[in-house]
């Protein structure tokens, strides 16, 4: 199949994540399976043939024909207020896909692996994180997960049984911390990553997904601490 | 045991004058691969990188890419009566090293 073939799906469920979040999941017969990293564009038609596309990162791997996202309501936003308001179980749209091949992570790869995530930029990191997680022996990952509040992060109750079950788990908080929190409240810096994150010398493969500010900002930490930026893949959305 | 006089000239840096045919095989390495994959070359400063990390603004009718090092324009991508026109600026498009 090429994946320049647009395909029928259909929301086989939704679920609320955050009070502006929502995961999805969709039946998408014919799915080819994905790689954990990729991503999906999304098509939605309007009754008077209006189209909008966008695209969205996979939560989920493997094969199988039922995929999940988790989309972040952008406000004014032209497809994620319908995907996070409006669309219910069995309403259709149509997704092209799986696309990129080269934010992904391959699993017969050994190297360690660091996570760095900004706001929703979790969701393709998860994908990664759910795959080590099935596995019996794999590569060793850290997550690091800069959110603005506890309340506005994507998947927090899987983070932190993926934490509980071994996952090393560190959360950044930019807004505000839980009650107790012991850490500094506020954007990430170049000191607090490299606190967070595997160091140079264990030539770490590194996954940085999030607005495109964040991204610069952590890779341009990551790299100038010492990491081999060919071993920095980046993947930015939205505004700036 | 090699016995060709050396004064030949080497058949490979002979140019042939051919037609577009012939370059359909040499770029079918560009056909089935993964476009995120592709490295690009900014023609202005040198900076090289896959696509996937170059700056993209996108809108309904076009996408620009930007290079990150230096912000000139390497292509301007159209979207044209159902399909994709490519309007290249500078620079150039390779397969990555594995291919």
């Amino acid at each position: 199949m090429r994946t320049s073939d647009w395909l029928a799906a259909r929301v086989a469920d939704a679920v609320p994540d955050t009070a502006h979040g929502r995961r999805l999941t969709l039946a998408v017969p014919g799915w080819p399976g994905n790689a954990p990293g990729q991503h999906l564009d999304i098509r939605l038609t309007a009754p008077d043939g209006y189209q909008a596309e966008r695209s969205y990162s996979i939560a989920s791997s493997g094969p199988g024909e039922s995929v999940e996202i988790a989309v972040d309501e952008i406000p004014e936003g032209e497809v994620s207020p319908y995907l996070v308001r409006v669309a219910e179980p069995g309403d259709a749209l149509e997704v092209k896909g799986p696309l990129g091949a080269y934010f992904v992570w391959d699993p017969a790869d050994p190297s360690p692996v660091q996570l760095i995530a900004g706001g929703s930029g979790i969701v393709p990191l998860l994908a990664m994180a759910r795959a080590r997680a099935a596995m019996s022996a794999g590569a060793p990952f850290r997550l690091l997960y800069s959110v603005r509040t506890a309340a506005d992060a994507l998947y927090r109750d899987e983070v932190e049984r993926l934490g509980a079950a071994g996952l090393d788990v560190t959360w950044a908080y930019t807004r505000q911390a839980p009650t107790g929190w012991p850490g500094r409240v506020g954007r990430l810096d170049a000191e607090r990553i490299a606190q967070a994150t595997w160091m140079p010398a264990q030539h770490p493969l590194t996954f940085i997904c999030g607005p495109t500010s964040f991204v610069e900002a952590a890779a341009d930490a990551m790299v100038a601490a010492g990491h081999d930026a060919a071993r920095v893949k980046t993947e930015r959305f939205g505004g700036s | 045991m090699d016995s060709t006089p050396h004064v030949r000239p080497d058949p490979r840096r002979v140019a042939q004058r051919l037609d577009g045919n012939a370059l359909a095989g040499m770029l079918d390495a560009f056909a089935g691969l993964d476009p995120a994959l592709l490295l690009l070359t900014c023609g202005h400063c040198g900076r090289s990188a896959a696509l996937a990390e170059w700056s993209v603004e996108m809108d309904a009718a076009a996408a620009i890419v930007r290079c990150r090092g230096c912000t000139r324009t390497f292509a301007t991508i159209l979207r044209r009566d159902g399909g994709i026109e490519v309007r290249a600026a500078g620079g150039s498009i390779s397969t990555p090293s594995a291919v």
